[in-house]
């Protein structure tokens, strides 16, 4: 389903709720007070405790006392011919009031699927809406599966059981989803451990204090199919997924943020992001992921994240070069987006996109901004 | 006698008072006579005019026109003495703009009943008119205009011939020309001719004068 | 000095307060009829604009089970096997005693334009509110009134885009409203499908589809009748400028001396110039908001019967009140305001020209050359012949319009030298002075009442163009439902079961039983209806044909031709023997077209036989019943049968139920036709008046000469009468013409149905009758007045110079 270019009002405020959860706001774009509402309150929702500690598979499921939630798989992929493709799935949760899943209609719970596929000269991108309650989307933890109509990324079937049963539950999936325009169909292999983000999982979101629980799986090897205008591809690369959840993410003064998930050619990692400010300096905490899985989290102000040249899309000047810094981990690389356009395009817009790393750690990788409008 | 008048009053209410016009005034008009009646501007003289044509009527005293007393008539009488027995020269002309000037000049006396094509042909002639029969009022001269009123009041023959400052827009050689003509048709037919004119010098030209001063005869 | 010579100005309408009123109930007049039918077609579209949204689910193509409802999990198989759809549950609940209809989407999974269109809930309502307990529910705002406060109901919010009697909510509040939890009616099958999809016969194999309807687009359909009224409302407007141009010319000529006065103190022309516009606008914004108000009394008297036709013709829902709309009243104040200065522009000109000296003698303000006559004739004939052309050049209403837009203007512009010539005749031909004077002077009127004349034109010839249409069809109608409605009787069942008991029960009662069977398919790809018809002579006599192949009723009855309606012949294009497709993988051959007036979607007639062959599963809920005592077999069937009241009918009712239906459709246009001439004669009022002022002096001689005023008095009237005679006897042509135009170019155009033009000489006798007593009424007073004079008025004449 593509994106409907006039969403009525109230699918508008349901967009907010999601940029806000998803730190996606774009302040033009969406109501001030449905934004800043998010912003402010977590009212009656659970708040992230920094003592916590993941515990899996039951973590791999949704997190009802908190108002927001996401699985988010980005991919770099190459085909036969060495093309290289970026892949984006996302399942985004957001909860329009406490209490939990409910069965029927009556379902707090509102479901929004992402699906893009980016090559050098195209970039497609759809989504979908659902409510909780009647089984059209949802996430179950074990065996793990997250949906929304069509589009799955799931545990394989009763084939793998045995082999899930030794894994961590999310090491090996299937990924699948179709539009009208492409589809894909890959298969995910974990070959390395599940790394918490920020100070075990405890992921702070701006100086004030908002923070989300965030841990991610980078270490997928990817076999697969993709389709795009009827050609089918053999496609293979690498895997990143992102679990957060959290009620209150976003600071007040927030604008949006600059998210970037590296694949070093050395196996290491590196996850940043930086959110911009409207009143202070940009907020750039990272996680240094080494080749074995061992996270070193990093600081405000370790990393520097510096935009350089940009890319009109519509009205917005989006940076689609990019320049990090690493000094501790002497690192130094330059971002190129693989397609500058990648623009998802839909009710809620952003930028979401595979780069490709050069410097003293070459590698691929995936770059998401947002918050620079329309 | 065709105008016999015998102590004639009219007053105007325009507001709250009345303004006599007239006070009493008595006059008659032979067959064969020319009369002219002088006087100053607002000296009742248009008044006596209207009230001897069956315009308007006196508040007291007796107009007799050819025999008829007028006063007790009803309108539609007093119309047709009007269309019979009168003919009607007036200072503005006052032809029928729809009509051309040889329908004009046949209009009364065909309202009469009393149409006689030669003797408007004559009348067409002697008034210099022949050329013009077929053109409108408003393409003539001011001169010309009245010649056609003069015409048009002669042509049914009328016993009586009133004229009210009938050369009053008209320059003086035009007007002294048109005069009379006038004077001359007026003879010749047999009417009684009775002008109001402040002018001496055409008053001079008629056989008899008389002189209104404040609704009286001097 | 502005101020004082302001004051000086309008001290004129303080003493001529006749005049002030005429020029104020002529500028109101004409702003409420035109702002009337402006407020009427806009209700009316925004009616259409929720009609044509409420009906936007029906563009989609749609899933169901043939009998009731299906679970919800049907829906979450489908969307979780990847098809787009999205759930509908349709139902009626009954809330303060009246039926109200419920539709409840997924107004998540909804496409836009699947909602009505418009609906738009503003920042108020949240997700939270919307999707939670007790929800929001969007009714029309009569609606939202009618059940405020009854409990059990969601938040009700006000919304214009739903159509009366109607809540759309989300399904989660819907189902608790119909009492089915877990149930849909439908499933919208929604555009932009993923690739690879599983085929829906394997995976839903006992939903039926049915194909989205291509519904007919009502303003499309009803955007003749919306011309109609415009067309009224500008007839109106420009006959209500006459009267304004009038009674300014007129206040102009008799306010010469104080403009004269006025410029000689040292008033500048520029000045007075602008302090007449000044007084123009003043006086147009006076009477704007007369005009204003008036005309929502009329649209809202209108209102209720437009209603009625828009249902009766096109099953358009618009409701019977009005709201009032400021965008409307500041559209109607400006076109009253350019109107006042158009009425007015030539009066201003002359001001401004006016020499210092002119003469303060009143002159007949409108005299118009002979050649400036010819020039305006050429001008007709243009006109005429443009509007022939768009004939050619365009098609269907556009054309339609255009030739008659052209034809009446160009005849309007013509008629003034057409009664030039005639007066000039019967002047020629007069024998009496008095006739001849009488033809020459109304001659000489014409260029003062030419434009009250030509109103009178339009007036009239409009009124006997619509008439002749309107009795046309009723005679078409009358004579066409007398033979479609063949039954004596018409009872229809609940369900197959009663329908079942129902047949048994007539069976040995009745002389026949008619089945009646239709079905809604696409028919050549748009939505319309298939008829079976049986194979008896009572059908043939229901479903006279128009145009037919031989043989049409035989091949017929063996199931190989069709018969189609007149619209979807139009419409389609179709002609005999042409292939019609009734719908997926039926086509026949066209064997006959027959008419069927009133139905604004196609009709195609098939055997029963076949139809039954070809959808096995059609009810026949509907039946006709021919019998020789409808009376008692009606009483059985509500006492022994036990049918419902409002399952049967009779024949007369029902016809009479089409009647009545037929009548109020036109019962608008009948309104604004006599409107129309009501106007129409109070412009001949208006210039008879103004022209009566400046008679004096051209009378007065005549008086003089020996004309009762009386007499006078009647020729005034007379002339009036004469005129008005004279111009009926060019209307009537003209609106035959008219007729034609409405009969066979815009009817097909609008409706798709082409009517045979019946002449009503009757009509025209009362419609002549009534023209001569409007010129009568409008004639009178002038008349009266003339009557009355002193005596010494005509002597002011002859006295002075005024």
């Amino acid at each position: 389903m593509s994106a409907d270019p006039a969403p009525s009002s109230w699918q508008k405020y349901l967009i907010a709720a999601f940029a806000a959860a998803a730190t996606l706001a774009s302040p033009g774009a969406v109501p001030a007070q449905g934004y800043a509402g998010m912003a402010q309150t977590a009212a009656g929702f659970a708040l992230p405790d920094p003592d916590r500690r993941f515990g899996f598979p039951a973590d791999h499921g949704p997190h009802y006392d908190f108002r927001l939630e996401w699985w988010y798989l980005t991919a770099n992929l190459t085909g036969p011919d060495g093309a290289p493709y970026g892949v984006q799935w996302t399942l985004f949760r957001s909860a329009l009031a406490p209490g939990g899943e409910r069965e029927g209609w009556l379902s707090p719970e509102i479901w929004m699927g992402h699906a893009a596929v980016t090559t050098p000269g195209r970039h497609e991108a759809a989504q979908k809406f659902a409510r909780g309650g009647i089984g059209q989307a949802g996430v179950t933890a074990e065996p793990f599966e997250a949906w929304i109509d069509q589009w799955r990324l799931a545990a394989p079937g009763d084939d793998n059981d045995d082999d899930n049963d030794d894994g961590d539950g999310l090491d090996r999936l299937r990924l699948t989803a179709s539009t009208a325009d492409f589809a894909y169909d890959l298969a995910l292999t974990a070959t390395g451990p599940i790394v918490p983000q920020g100070r075990n999982g405890y992921s702070v979101k701006s100086p004030e204090g908002q923070a989300s629980h965030y841990y991610s799986q980078p270490f997928y090897r990817i076999d697969g199919t993709l389709t795009l205008e009827d050609t089918t591809v053999p496609v293979a690369g690498q895997g990143w997924l992102d679990r957060e959840w959290s009620s209150q993410p976003l600071s007040e003064t927030q604008q949006g943020w600059d998210w970037v998930s590296l694949h070093f050619e050395s196996g290491a990692k590196l996850m940043a992001y930086r959110l911009r400010d409207a009143k202070a300096a940009p907020f750039t905490p990272a996680t240094w992921i080494a080749a074995d899985g061992t996270p070193t989290p990093l600081p405000d102000g370790a990393v520097t994240m510096t935009p350089g040249a940009t890319t009109r899309i519509g009205h917005a000047e989006i940076p689609t070069e990019w320049d990090i810094a690493l000094p501790e981990k002497g690192l130094e690389i330059h971002l190129r987006a693989l397609n500058p356009r990648a623009w998802n395009d839909l009710d809620f817009a952003y930028w979401e996109g595979p780069v490709r790393v050069t410097g003293s750690h070459p590698g691929v990788g995936y770059l998401e901004m947002t918050g620079y409008g329309e | 006698m065709l105008i016999d008048a015998t102590d004639i009053q009219k007053s105007y209410a325009p507001g709250q008072s009345q303004t006599a016009v007239l006070r009493g005034v008595s006059l008659t008009l032979s067959p064969g006579e020319t009369l002219a009646l002088t006087g100053e501007s607002g000296s009742g003289k248009s008044t006596l005019l209207h009230l001897l044509a069956a315009l308007d009527q006196p508040d007291s005293g007796t107009i007799r026109l050819d025999g008829t007393e007028i006063t007790a008539l009803g309108d539609a009488a007093r119309a047709a003495i009007r269309r019979n027995t009168i003919g009607l020269v007036f200072q503005q002309f006052n032809l029928i703009p729809s009509l051309t000037v040889g329908a004009n000049l046949a209009f009364q006396a065909r309202l009469a009943g009393r149409e006689d094509p030669d003797w408007t042909g004559r009348l067409s002639d002697r008034l210099g008119l022949a050329e013009l029969t077929h053109r409108y009022p408003e393409q003539l001269s001011g001169g010309q205009q009245q010649r056609v009123a003069i015409g048009r009041a002669l042509a049914a023959r009328p016993r009586i011939l009133l004229a009210d400052e009938p050369t009053g827009n008209l320059d003086e050689e035009t007007s002294d020309r048109v005069c009379a003509l006038m004077i001359a048709l007026a003879t010749e037919t047999g009417a009684g001719l009775l002008m109001a004119t402040h002018s001496h010098r055409l008053a001079a030209r008629m056989s008899r004068q008389l002189h209104l001063s404040r609704g009286q005869l001097a | 000095m502005r101020r004082a010579a302001l004051s000086a100005l309008l001290s004129h309408w303080r003493r001529q307060p006749g005049q002030l009123l005429t020029l104020i109930a002529g500028l109101a007049l004409a702003t409420a009829l035109w702002s009337a039918v402006q407020a009427i077609n806009s209700e009316a579209r925004r009616s259409y604009d929720a009609a044509a949204s409420a009906m936007g689910q029906d563009r989609y193509a749609s899933l169901a089970v043939p009998e009731g409802r299906m679970p919800l999990a049907r829906f979450v198989t489908l969307r979780r096997a990847g098809w787009a759809v999205t759930p509908l549950l349709e139902g009626t609940v009954t809330l303060a005693g009246a039926p109200i209809d419920v539709t409840g989407f997924d107004l998540l999974s909804v496409p836009r334009d699947a909602l009505p269109e418009g609906l738009d809930t503003g920042t108020d309502v949240t997700p939270a509110e919307l999707f939670g307990q007790p929800g929001v529910g969007f009714a029309a705002p009569a609606t939202a009134a009618a059940i405020a406060g009854l409990p059990g109901l969601p938040l009700i919010l006000a919304n214009r885009a739903i159509p009366p009697g109607r809540i759309v909510t989300d399904i989660g509040v819907a189902e608790r409203l119909l009492d089915a939890p877990g149930q849909i009616d439908r499933l919208l099958i929604l555009p932009g499908q993923s690739r690879g999809l599983p085929p829906l016969d394997r995976i839903a194999p006992d939903l039926v589809r049915r194909e989205g309807q291509q519904t007919a687009d009502l303003s499309r359909l009803t955007q003749s009748f919306h011309l109609n009224l415009t067309a009224f409302g500008l007839l109106a407007f420009g006959v209500g400028l006459f009267i304004v141009h009038g009674a300014i010319g007129l206040a102009f000529e008799q306010r010469r001396a104080s403009f004269r006065t006025l410029r000689a103190l040292g008033l500048a022309a520029r000045d007075l110039q602008a302090l007449l516009l000044a007084e123009v606008l003043l006086l147009a914004l006076v009477a704007g908001a007369a005009g204003l108000a008036l005309g929502y009394l009329v649209a809202g008297a209108l209102l209720p019967d437009v209603a009625a036709t828009l249902r009766g013709l096109y099953g358009a829902e618009v409701p019977g009140s009005l709201r009032f709309d400021p965008a409307w009243a500041a559209a109607g104040m400006a076109v009253t305001l350019i109107g006042a200065l158009t009425a007015a522009a030539s009066a201003l000109t002359r001001v401004r020209r006016m020499p210092l000296l002119a003469s303060a003698q009143p002159r007949a303000w409108a005299t118009v050359s002979a050649r400036a006559l010819a020039r305006q004739a050429v001008a007709g004939v243009v006109l005429i012949f443009l509007g022939l052309v768009a004939l050619r050049v365009f098609s269907g209403l556009v054309a339609g319009f255009a030739l008659l837009g052209g034809l009446l203007m160009g005849a309007a512009l013509i008629l003034p030298l057409l009664l030039a010539g005639l007066l000039a005749l019967a002047a020629a031909r007069a024998r009496s002075p008095v006739a001849q004077w009488f033809w020459a002077d109304t001659r000489q009127q014409l260029p003062g009442l030419s434009l009250a004349l030509m109103a009178l034109l339009l007036a009239l010839s409009t009124n006997i163009g619509v008439s002749t249409m309107v009795g046309s069809f009723r005679l078409s109608f009358t004579h066409w439902i007398d033979q479609r409605l063949a039954a004596d009787l018409y009872v229809s069942a609940r369900d197959e079961a009663e329908a079942a008991r129902l047949r048994a029960f007539l069976a040995p009662r009745a002389t026949a039983l008619l089945p009646i069977r239709s079905l809604d398919l696409p028919l050549n790809g748009t939505m319309g209806e298939v008829r079976g018809l049986s194979d008896n002579a009572a059908a043939r006599d229901a479903w006279p044909l128009l145009s037919a192949r031989p043989g049409a009723w035989e091949a017929l009855n063996a199931g190989k031709a069709a018969l189609i309606s007149e619209q979807l012949a139009n419409r389609g294009h179709l002609g005999l023997g042409d292939m019609i497709e009734i719908g997926p993988d039926w086509r026949l051959p066209v064997a006959g077209i027959y008419a069927d007036y009133g139905n604004p979607v196609g009709q195609a007639a098939v055997s029963a036989t076949a139809l039954a062959a070809r959808h096995p599963d059609l009810p026949g809920l509907r039946i006709g019943i021919l019998t020789d005592d409808p009376q008692a077999l009606s009483r059985a069937l509500a006492e022994d049968f036990g049918l419902p009241p409002d399952h049967l009918i009779d024949q007369a009712s029902l016809k009479a139920q089409s009647l009545a239906i037929f009548e109020r459709t036109f019962a608008v246009t009948a309104a604004l036709d006599g409107l129309t001439l009501a106007v129409a004669a109070f412009a001949m009022l208006t210039a008879l008046l103004t022209l009566s002022t400046m008679r004096l002096p051209q009378l007065a001689p005549l008086w003089a000469l020996g004309l009762t005023r009386s007499r006078l008095a009647r020729l005034e009237a007379a002339r009036s009468l004469a005129l008005a005679a004279l111009t009926f006897v060019f209307a009537l042509p003209l609106g035959l013409i008219l007729a034609w135009c409405l009969l066979a170019v815009v009817n097909v155009a609008a409706f798709g149905w082409r009517l045979p033009m019946h002449l009503f000489p009757a009509q025209w006798i009362w419609l002549l009758a009534a023209a001569l007593l409007a010129a009568l009424a409008a004639a009178a007073l002038p008349a009266r007045r003339l009557a009355r004079t002193a005596p010494a008025a005509f002597l002011k004449v002859f006295a002075d110079e005024r």
